[in-house]
């Protein structure tokens, strides 16, 4: 199916709403600076000036455009449709958050605020966004849950060494969620001088609509480059969905084109059966949470549920809003791999391509591989390489158990 | 004429001020949630906001978030809260009791369930502490339909076209705010509040009731002075955790914490 041009324009609509869900669930103190970001960015989108500076920011900071590769050995190993890779990993900081932090940096600055604050699961979107505070000279705190900042120590401390201060969230399940929590909070008390950056495609509006909207030179760049390459659209589209800020980006041009299918991956952990996962779009039911209304990992009395993801930036039990409208719509499949699956996925790219990729986007991998035998030699498939697993050796080293020297 | 209505009208014709207690129900258990309910009326409250736990009380600063993860760690569901005020009712039938919380746990129960039950238990009135007017108004006929009064939050910074607009939908009494932060946070600026709540009273007839950041007898009366009724959270839940064990303790404890608020808010 294909969504019309009417109805791209129209999500969200006025009240941030993508169907059913999405909106502005948040108590009353964010609402008024909620409302004026809103109007700032509606104006700012506009603006010749600030798309001049955003453009030639992506352009000569982050490396953009990005190559699209054709992974020549992988696609003839699976021995089905050909795998392009949309390389995200070669941005600036190693993944494509860095798209969306210099985005919303921009508005901070245009906006007059000294001081910006960030949620990081795995330190991706912190490292992004220390990154652009050190370069624009704002200060900058970013919240990660305490397990978090065991599993990514590496970034913890590139955030430190650009000037970041660094706060590590003891409450709840000690993940992502908690970190959303603490930096809200954060917010709520320091609203007059401070601009919260959203790493992912939720929280309340207008935030999922701007992170979309920063995040979509992923699909207009690969939209151009496969018909500049292939002289075609891609049959299919394979992202993993944290937030959903990378499958977001890379789908969003191309929901207008009947021909494309698309598949946003989930983390499924130890199996989605053993309920210890981060698949709220696969096995989750609405509600609220972080702003605004989604798909949730919850419990019968809308309690939050704890998450598993080998992981740490798909641990999350929530979802981008426009995700939960795509999938009720049918637009997206939704699907997910597991831990092992992905691990699978990291090792194969690596040793096929020598390309590591990060643990999240391994389970973009996971599911091509699973997909690519099932499609025609004629047919194409590009997965969004949404960032480089530096920052996973540790993980995948002990899982190896081995200790890497120097750590 | 709902409890809450009937209570600060009272008050209000005699010239007094509304002594609002918030505890998290479920912390330590809800046994001794009922208790604690029972002895803050015997030491002047006039209405009992009863805090429904949740995993992700964003708007809470950490005293209330530990006392939500007490109580959840103690299995209170939003079931057991419901039942701890229909027994709370067997002995109280005046003490207006209002929900304060977050809505998933609400939407989890389903809006037509929520509010005939909690109806049924004696609740009288609903405080989602993420659900602003805008995005309330498919659900406030649920609310009417049981006779609950919503309860809407007002910040620093809401626009008086938005305080008009929760006029519509809200009854009982409006929430100020008092400031930018989350519960428990630090002091504030009885001067401020006056001027605030001035305005407010010309957009509303409401009941104005002012919270977040009382913490002791002499802002309670200050702030008693230029409102109709004062919300005090962390300080009463920060006395809850510290007296795990409950019982006589804890409820001494309690009783010279809320004894002087309702003295203050008494001194002309
Ligand atoms: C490389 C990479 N890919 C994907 C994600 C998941 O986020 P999203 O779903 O918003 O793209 C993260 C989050 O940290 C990441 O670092």
């Amino acid at each position: 199916m294909k969504l019309t041009e009417e109805q791209i324009k129209a999500s969200p609509d006025a009240r941030g709403h993508f169907g059913a869900y999405g909106g502005r669930f948040v108590s009353e103190t964010l609402i008024d600076s909620l409302e004026h970001l809103e109007s700032e960015y509606r104006r700012l989108r506009e603006d010749p000036d600030f798309l001049a500076r955003f453009n030639s920011d992506l352009a000569d900071y982050v490396g953009r455009p990005t190559p699209l590769y054709h992974a020549d050995r992988l696609s003839s190993e699976l021995g089905g449709a050909s795998i392009w890779l949309k390389r995200e990993d070669l941005c600036h900081t190693g993944a494509h958050k860095v798209n969306n932090t210099i985005g919303q940096a921009l508005l901070a600055k245009f906006l007059g605020k000294p001081r910006v604050i960030a949620e990081t699961g795995a330190g991706q979107h912190g490292v992004a966004t220390a990154t652009v505070a050190a370069r624009l000279g704002l200060k900058c705190k970013i919240y990660m849950g305490a397990e978090d900042v065991r599993r990514q120590a590496v970034n913890v401390y590139r955030m430190k060494l650009l000037g970041a201060e660094v706060e590590a969230v003891e409450g709840g399940t000690r993940t992502l969620k908690d970190a959303m929590n603490e930096a809200l909070r954060d917010w709520v008390t320091n609203v007059d001088d401070t601009f919260y950056i959203i790493g992912t495609v939720a929280g309340p509006h207008p935030y999922p609509m701007l992170v979309r909207d920063f995040q979509s030179v992923i699909g207009r760049e690969t939209r151009q480059q496969c018909l500049e390459k292939n002289g075609a659209l891609p049959d299919a589209l394979v992202a993993c969905v944290g937030g959903g800020s990378n499958a977001i980006g890379l789908f969003h041009p191309f929901l207008g084109d009947e021909s494309v299918t698309m598949y946003g991956v989930e983390a499924g952990g130890y199996g989605i059966e053993s309920g210890q996962h981060a698949a709220p779009l696969s096995a989750g039911r609405p509600g609220v949470l972080h702003g605004n209304r989604t798909y949730l990992m919850e419990d019968e009395f809308g309690q939050i549920s704890g998450t598993h993801s080998v992981s740490a930036g798909l641990d999350y039990p929530g979802v981008g809003p426009e995700h939960s409208w795509l999938k009720d719509i049918g637009r997206v499949n939704y699907v997910s791999v597991t831990d092992d699956e992905a691990m699978d996925g990291f090792r194969r790219l690596t040793a096929v391509e020598g390309i590591m990729p990060a643990l999240e986007t391994a389970h973009a991998i996971a599911w091509a591989i699973k997909l690519a035998p099932t499609m025609r030699p004629d047919q194409s498939i590009v997965i969004n390489l949404s960032g480089r697993g530096d920052k996973d050796i540790d993980t995948v080293a002990r899982m190896d158990n081995i200790h890497v020297e120097g750590r | 004429m709902s409890r809450i209505e009937q209570r600060l009208g009272a008050l209000g014709e005699k010239g007094r001020k509304a002594l609002i207690p918030y505890i998290t129900a479920g912390d330590p258990n809800t046994g001794e949630t009922l208790r604690i309910m029972h002895s803050l009326v015997e030491s002047g409250a006039d209405l009992i906001e009863l805090g429904v736990p949740f995993t992700d009380p964003m708007a809470d600063g950490p005293v209330i978030q530990r006392a939500c993860e007490r109580a959840l760690a103690s299995g209170c569901t939003s079931r057991d809260v419901l039942e701890i005020v229909r027994r709370f009712r067997e002995t109280d039938t005046e003490t207006p009791v209002v929900l304060m919380g977050y809505l998933n746990p609400v939407e989890a129960m389903g809006y037509e369930t929520f509010t005939e039950n909690a109806a049924r238990a004696g609740v009288d009135g609903v405080l989602m502490v993420d659900l602003p007017p805008e995005e309330a108004g498919e659900v406030v006929p649920w609310f009417r339909a049981q006779g609950l009064d919503l309860i809407f939050l007002i910040s620093p910074t809401t626009s008086d076209e938005r305080i008009r607009r929760m006029g519509e939908y809200s009854s009982g009494y409006v929430y100020y705010v008092s400031l930018k932060g989350v519960t428990g946070s630090a002091s504030i600026d009885a001067g401020a509040v006056e001027e605030r709540v001035a305005h407010i009273r010309e957009l509303t007839e409401l009941p104005v009731g002012v919270g977040f950041g009382i913490r002791d007898a002499e802002t309670a009366g200050a702030i008693g002075k230029v409102s109709d009724a004062i919300i005090v959270g962390s300080v009463i839940v920060d006395c809850i955790g510290r007296h795990p064990e409950g019982g006589d303790s804890l409820h001494q404890a309690l009783k010279s914490l809320v004894k002087p608020l309702r003295d203050s808010l008494d001194t002309p």
